[in-house]
């Protein structure tokens, strides 16, 4: 059950609902809109450990836009806006 | 032989529970000061190890990297890598973890091995870990590593026991381990292998439980829920504020009578004239007046302290991102603004986590705006002696209500100014980013919490014998002197200095109420909020006596005007009065104009806020 992650269609994690779960495929910085450059934006992901292959799960979301989104992410939990969730590539 | 003094460094994660270690080793022995040049605080403690070892700690910055990309994470930096300037290379380095979440820091900790410097791999709140499951093969981790790691419950006693030990074992062939630096900023791909290098390792020696933590899960369900969160959220702020009102009270009365004693031994004792009169009204009932807020000062740290002990200001951030986001505010702006409410300075210090330029200076500017501690005074002799004290709807205090509307009525303004800002200033920029590790939720540390308090409580104090002293004496004479002529009527503060000055500028305040007594209080409340408290005690004692020395509240009410009242309440929800708040201003944004603008808007809304209260309390009746 755990290989269907092929099957899956990606997306970004700034599109996410609450309570979905899946797998980091890779991360894509460019053209979110961010307010940090491409690479600080991916450096940063990573040091929040936002990696190739970690499982995340949207747990909450806030209540304006449903922005932001407090993410699983293996064993840590991470508040993001949805605007930089938009360069984490999930399946 | 005595050993030169060893210096550790503690670096780790934001929320690796580095403080409570920090509290645990060095107990009370700490040094809070500023690293020269930035206004980054410097926290260095001081131990003795078993074998006697004389041992300087200092508590870094949090950080997950070392890139460096704000002023705290640049100084945790350059002091690891022994740049710091002024500073003396660490030798030994204590990386802290938090054994339930050794992700990020095991990547940290490999970007630190770089640098050279001897470290040992601290996992802290060891016990937590195990509770939950999480089993560590701490052996095979210090080979993988090739770290030294040791476990320790900081807070448990002797749950730092194995550190001490190690620590000594270390320092012993300290010398035969030459540095070599082979740290630099690490790129994209670099900080992508040591992450997967990281999760190899932990997979290799940390066994996790099928479930997470349920408690934190179930706390979330409630507190990060989009209504029942916000709810929560100003429950919390309620009680706190509820509980800072009222339960004070008590300790309040007992130490305003402790000092009402006081004055009157001196009084009995002394003979009349202006020694007297100096220590009983400068000395006793002026620094008294302020040392009686020491509880309300104390309970709201207790509180602050507490919620981010416990893990809830991060999901505070969260839930208010959005929210103040719509006033042009940062989400990690919520952290430095509900420090203002104990003082707006540290609270300005702590707008350094927030890393764009412009969000930090609109959190800054609007700071002071949030209600101080040094407000409590202020606020509190005025709604005590003004507004009944009856419970509205069967079980609110009155008192408290009123309270609780000041602190609402700053808040709306600072959320408005930002919104100004934002809107005429800082216009089309896309917001920074959001990105907060949400810690699971940990029983606050008593001891760890219980230090922070007496910290805090002992710079208070420290200010009342210093600043808030050397004003009550300068107030003292201002009022004293020059002495009235042989055979006068009137009351001696008429013939004063004091007199003089508030005189000249009681034209200037009358449209807003103020009598010229307000405008002597107003003078010396510029080095401290609180201080117009205790200068109106000295200027209305000067003029009536013993006995409006000891009832100052009630002597307001006969004075004043509830519109009066009423005028000074609204002023003080804006008055820029805070000299050592102006001072930081200029020191964190680096220029006089920051700080003139704050000045400026602030004594203006002040003075509009003032006005209007007064004309409308005037039409109302209450003139």
């Amino acid at each position: 059950m755990t290989d269907t992650n092929d099957t899956r269609p990606h997306m970004p994690l700034g599109l996410a609902l609450r309570g979905y779960t899946g797998v980091i495929q890779h991360l894509s910085a460019r053209d979110t809109g961010s307010a940090l450059s491409d690479i600080e934006l991916e450096s940063r992901l990573i040091e929040l450990g936002f990696v190739e292959g970690a499982r995340v799960e949207v747990l909450h979301e806030g209540l304006v836009g449903r922005d932001p989104i407090a993410v699983r992410v293996d064993s840590i939990t991470i508040a993001v806006r949805r605007r930089e969730a938009m360069a984490i590539i999930v399946a | 032989m005595e050993l030169p003094l060893l210096h550790l460094a503690l670096v780790g994660t934001p929320n690796s529970g580095k403080t409570s270690l920090f509290n645990a080793l060095t107990g009370s022995r700490q040094k809070v000061a500023n690293y020269p040049g930035v206004t980054v605080e410097r926290k260095e403690g001081f131990f003795v190890t078993p074998q006697g070892r004389q041992v300087s700690v200092v508590d870094l910055p949090g950080t997950y990297s070392l890139r460096g990309r704000s002023p705290d994470e640049e100084i945790t930096r350059d002091f690891v890598l022994g740049k710091a300037s002024g500073e003396t290379v660490p030798d030994l380095v204590l990386c802290v973890a938090d054994s339930t979440n050794l992700r990020l820091t095991i990547r940290l900790l490999l970007e630190l091995k770089r640098t050279g410097r001897p470290m040992i791999l601290v996992l802290n709140m060891f016990d937590i870990a195990t509770r939950r499951g999480i089993t560590v093969d701490v052996e095979r981790l210090a080979k993988e590593l090739g770290v030294p790691v040791v476990t320790s419950i900081a807070v448990r006693k002797g749950g730092t026991a194995d550190l001490l030990t190690l620590t000594d074992e270390i320092s012993a062939r300290l010398a035969a381990e030459p540095a070599e630096n082979n740290w630099r900023a690490l790129s994209v791909a670099e900080l992508r292998s040591t992450q997967r290098e990281a999760d190899r390792i932990i997979a290799d020696c940390v066994s996790l439980p099928s479930r997470p933590d349920t408690w934190t899960a179930r706390i979330d369900a409630v507190v990060l829920h989009p209504v029942g969160g916000l709810i929560v959220l100003a429950l919390i702020l309620f009680v706190m504020f509820q509980a800072v009102f009222a339960w004070a009270q008590p300790l309040m009365d007992l130490l305003k009578s402790g000092f009402d004693v006081l004055g009157e031994l001196v009084h009995d004792t002394l003979p009349a004239g202006l020694l007297q009169s100096f220590l009983q009204n400068g000395v006793i009932s002026g620094v008294g007046s302020v040392i009686v807020f020491l509880p309300q000062i104390i309970l709201i740290f207790l509180f602050i302290l507490l919620l981010e002990d416990f893990g809830y200001m991060a999901r505070a951030a969260f839930l208010m991102d959005r929210i103040m986001g719509g006033a042009g505010l940062h989400g990690r702006a919520f952290i430095p603004l509900l420090s203002s409410f104990a003082c707006a300075i540290p609270g300005i210090m702590a707008t350094r986590v927030i890393d764009n330029k412009r969000d930090r200076l609109t959190t800054i500017l609007i700071a002071p705006l949030m209600t101080c501690s040094a407000r409590i005074p202020v606020y509190t002799l005025i709604i005590s002696a003004f507004i009944p004290a009856r419970d509205v709807w069967g079980f609110i205090n009155l008192q408290g209500l009123v309270m609780f509307g000041l602190y609402v009525a700053g808040i709306t303004s600072a959320l408005l100014v930002s919104f100004l800002i934002k809107f005429f200033m800082l216009r089309d920029y896309a917001p920074a980013p959001f990105m907060l590790e949400l810690p699971d939720y940990k029983m606050p540390r008593l001891k760890s919490i219980a230090i922070g308090v007496y910290t805090r409580a002992k710079m208070f104090l420290h200010r009342a014998g210093t600043t808030i002293f050397s004003m009550m004496v300068l107030i003292w004479f201002l009022a004293s002197f020059p002495q009235p002529p042989a055979g006068a009527t009137e009351p001696a503060i008429n013939f004063s200095l004091a007199a003089i000055i508030g005189k000249a500028l009681e034209p200037l305040l009358a449209p807003v109420g103020f009598n010229w007594q307000i405008a002597v209080a107003l003078i010396p409340g510029m080095a401290a909020r609180e201080v117009a408290v205790a200068a109106l005690g000295t200027v209305y004692a000067i003029e009536g006596g013993k006995e409006a020395a000891e009832q100052i509240g009630q002597v307001l009410a006969t004075k004043w005007s509830l519109a009066t009242a009423l005028s000074m309440l609204a002023w003080y929800i804006f008055a820029p009065q805070c000299a050592s708040t102006l001072a930081v201003i200029r020191r964190e944004t680096g220029s006089w104009r920051w700080m003139a603008v704050t000045f400026t808007y602030m004594l203006v809304l002040a003075y509009a806020a003032s006005l209007v209260t007064y004309n409308v309390a005037v039409a109302l009746g209450a003139g």
